[in-house]
């Protein structure tokens, strides 16, 4: 298994005609992804690389059950792009798009809230569950299957720690670029709950920047509920207050949102931090050693690890609950995932 | 985009604020001429895209002509942190009873604006968050904007009069429209000011516009003061490039922002200090890579050149070629180290190679490389 995408993703590519989208298109039909439609006003009837071409969203969903849509339309155009796909139910939509106003995402921000969509983006390379399916622009070949998630603010950098992971032999469930911009629709809490969740996955890889808290509020999600071991790197360490770096989103502003507030707070919360990228691997590796061997203590010697005992127990405890507060939370969208594993069989 | 006071302000006048009447002058004359105009004290401001102006000695009060004339020739000479004034704002000087703090951002937890407003203004809002927060009142804005009834409210909160409140409340409506209509990531008035003749107005402004948006805003795109910024950002941002200017002395040239980030920090961990932040984004154009190449060519504190690659849609041999390219264009001095890894490496370490060059493939070689470089070439 893996999350979000999985074999059975049926794809839909908004801006299918374009540069980028008939591109990556195609590189994603490679993969071996089900891309079944795309979409661009005007083009419909037409074929781009096998795939049919529809006027309107709504129209290549009722053809082919697409349930999935990626977005490689101009920035000017993304919010509606966005807005499509969301007013016909597809329930993972992901919006590779970089440059979209911040205006025009406090608005799809709002407009999400209580619908059933998930958004992954914008600004994002998409996400990718190795040999099964890829949803983005990630060059495949660097990704091997394995049980190691991942999720990302970046682009080539998560593409750095991914290649890094596989020469390490850890190959990745699913790697999620959740996206640089300043209002993305999926953060760091809601990739981990569903990395947590997920049983194909022992560990995950955390890769965050300068700029918001939301890393700090993954290192209270990890603290409270999760069980599985996080590992994070903190990109902008270097970063000058004030300065945008590359993305929209990072930003150290009026002395919040710095790397070492964030390292320090995901410390405190028992996550390893890795000073440069290539720690990455060790750190997981010796992550995923000390909880092995904590739980076989556990189960086996009852006197000697009596601290261990009690304190094994609740986490797992914990771990039950916490999935059923995130499943309630998501409502319909695990619904969707299960529906396409449905299909699937 | 950081636009100066008077911009700002030239904002805030067009949507209802009441703002002093004011001019920006270049020299002393004009600024003597201005003031006399307006009619003594004035209040002579540099107009520059940084904050601390007041601390650095960049705003005098000029009480006659010869006042104004030695106050406008130091701040037009002034340089405050790094930023050269070439800009003064002439006001005349106001009354002040009471200043007062009002401020919208983007809150990015909560995913809508937030406007800020706290009875303690003229001083660091971040300040008195710090020392004061339950002098902070913080209201988000919501698909309404900030209706009537809640900047009452805010209104409340900065003054006890009510015929205070009622010209405060409409000012913060103001506000919240501008910071709206404009595709604003800022809209600042500190201090927003009472005078003892129960006047408000916004003695300050400071507005940051949403890159993203400008193109939907040519009038306000045209505000921007490309003087009174690096130069070398300035042709990057021309290029397509995101750079920025740091203080170190290995330049710098990766694809992607996050790399681009890990890249300086790596530099910094293994002992050296990077000179710049460049991102030539996911394009392998040989353009780009020729004006990154300028941008560090002209910056003399550079010592050496990291090129940082990982290929993925963007080839690495089209990467080279754009480098082989740029190199036969200008005549670059400075020792080069390149890492290369992903699609087409091969490739593109055999072009490299036929002109003499290699590549590395791992990061923390390559910038270990680079540092030693720096070093020999210092």
């Amino acid at each position: 298994m893996s999350i979000l995408i999985d074999r059975g993703s049926r794809v839909l590519v908004q801006g299918i005609t374009g540069r980028d989208g008939s591109f990556h298109a195609k590189q994603m039909k490679e993969y071996g992804t089900r891309v079944v439609a795309g979409v661009t006003p005007g083009k419909g009837g037409t074929q781009m690389g096998g795939i049919p071409v529809f006027d309107s969203v709504e129209e290549a969903v009722a053809k082919t059950k697409a349930d999935v849509s990626v977005i490689y339309v101009p920035a000017a155009l993304a919010q509606d792009a966005i807005y499509e796909s969301v007013d016909s139910e597809i329930p993972l939509v992901v919006c590779i798009t970089e440059g979209i106003p911040v205006r025009d995402m406090v608005e799809v921000a709002r407009y999400l809230k209580g619908r059933s969509t998930r958004l992954v983006g914008p600004n994002c390379p998409g996400l990718i569950s190795p040999g099964r399916s890829k949803v983005g622009i990630m060059p495949g070949f660097i990704h091997t299957p394995g049980r190691i998630g991942l999720v990302s603010r970046s682009g080539t950098l998560t593409y750095e720690v991914v290649w890094q992971l596989t020469r390490a032999a850890m190959g990745q469930s699913t790697c999620i670029g959740i996206g640089g911009d300043p209002i993305i629709g999926t953060r760091f809490t809601d990739a981990l709950a569903l990395f947590q969740a997920d049983d194909a996955t022992d560990a995950v890889v955390m890769i965050g920047e300068i700029g918001g808290t939301d890393e700090e509020d993954a290192a209270a999600l990890i603290e409270s509920t999760m069980t599985k071991p996080v590992v994070a790197f903190i990109a902008g360490q270097t970063a000058p207050p004030g300065k945008r770096m590359g993305h929209a989103g990072a930003i150290v502003s009026g002395g919040s949102g710095t790397a070492r507030e964030k390292m320090a707070r995901l410390e405190q919360a028992g996550v390893p931090v890795a000073k440069v990228p290539s720690e990455i691997p060790r750190l997981v590796a010796e992550a995923l050693a000390r909880r092995r061997p904590k739980l076989r203590v556990v189960a086996g010697r009852a006197a000697a690890a009596k601290k261990k005992r009690v304190r094994a127990p609740v986490k797992k405890k914990r771990a039950p609950v916490a999935a059923k507060k995130k499943r309630a939370a998501s409502g319909k969208r695990r619904t969707a995932s299960k529906a396409s594993a449905k299909r699937r069989r | 985009m950081n636009l100066h006071e008077y911009q700002g302000k030239e904002l805030f006048r067009a949507a209802g604020i009441p703002v002093p009447p004011g001019e920006t002058a270049r020299n002393a004359e004009e600024a003597v001429a201005i003031a006399d105009r307006l009619g003594y004290p004035v209040v002579v401001k540099a107009q520059v895209l940084i904050g601390g102006r007041g601390k650095a000695g960049g705003v005098k009060v000029a009480r006659g002509p010869e006042d104004a004339r030695r106050e406008a020739g130091r701040i037009l000479g002034m340089d405050i942190r790094g930023h050269a004034v070439r800009q003064v704002l002439i006001t005349p000087a106001t009354d002040i009873e009471k200043e007062l703090y009002a401020g919208i951002v983007l809150d990015r937890k909560a995913e809508t604006p937030l406007l800020m407003v706290s009875p303690d203004g003229g001083v660091d809002i971040e300040e008195v968050a710090r020392t004061r927060p339950d002098r902070i009142l913080r209201l988000h804005l919501d698909a309404r904007g900030l209706p009537a009834y809640r900047a009452r409210a805010a209104a409340r909160f900065l003054d006890p009069r009510f015929a205070i409140q009622r010209r405060i409340a409409p000012i913060l409506a103001q506000l919240a429209r501008v910071y709206a209509d404009q595709d604003a990531s800022l809209a600042e008035i500190n201090p927003l000011v009472t005078t003892p003749g129960g006047e408000v107005l916004a003695l300050d402004a400071k507005v940051v516009l949403d890159d993203n948006a400008l193109d939907r805003h040519p009038d306000l795109a045209l505000m921007r003061d490309p003087g009174a910024e690096d130069p070398g950002e300035v042709e990057a941002r021309e290029r397509g490039l995101s750079y920025v200017r740091l203080d170190g002395t290995i330049g710098c040239v990766v694809n992607g922002a996050g790399l681009a980030m890990a890249t300086m920090d790596l530099i910094q961990f293994h002992g050296g200090k990077p000179a710049n932040f460049l991102d030539i984004g996911g394009s392998s154009n040989p353009e780009k890579v020729t004006a990154a190449m300028n941008i560090l060519a002209r910056d003399a504190r550079v010592r050496a050149v990291l090129f940082n690659i990982f290929g993925g849609i963007t080839r690495c041999d089209d990467v080279a070629r754009g480098l082989l390219t740029a190199l036969d264009r200008i005549g670059m001095r400075l020792p080069i180290v390149i890492r290369l890894t992903g699609t087409n490496e091969k490739e593109a370490r055999d072009l490299l190679s036929s002109r003499g060059m290699t590549a590395l493939s791992d990061m923390d070689e390559a910038v270990r490389a680079v540092i030693a470089r720096a070093a020999e070439a210092a």
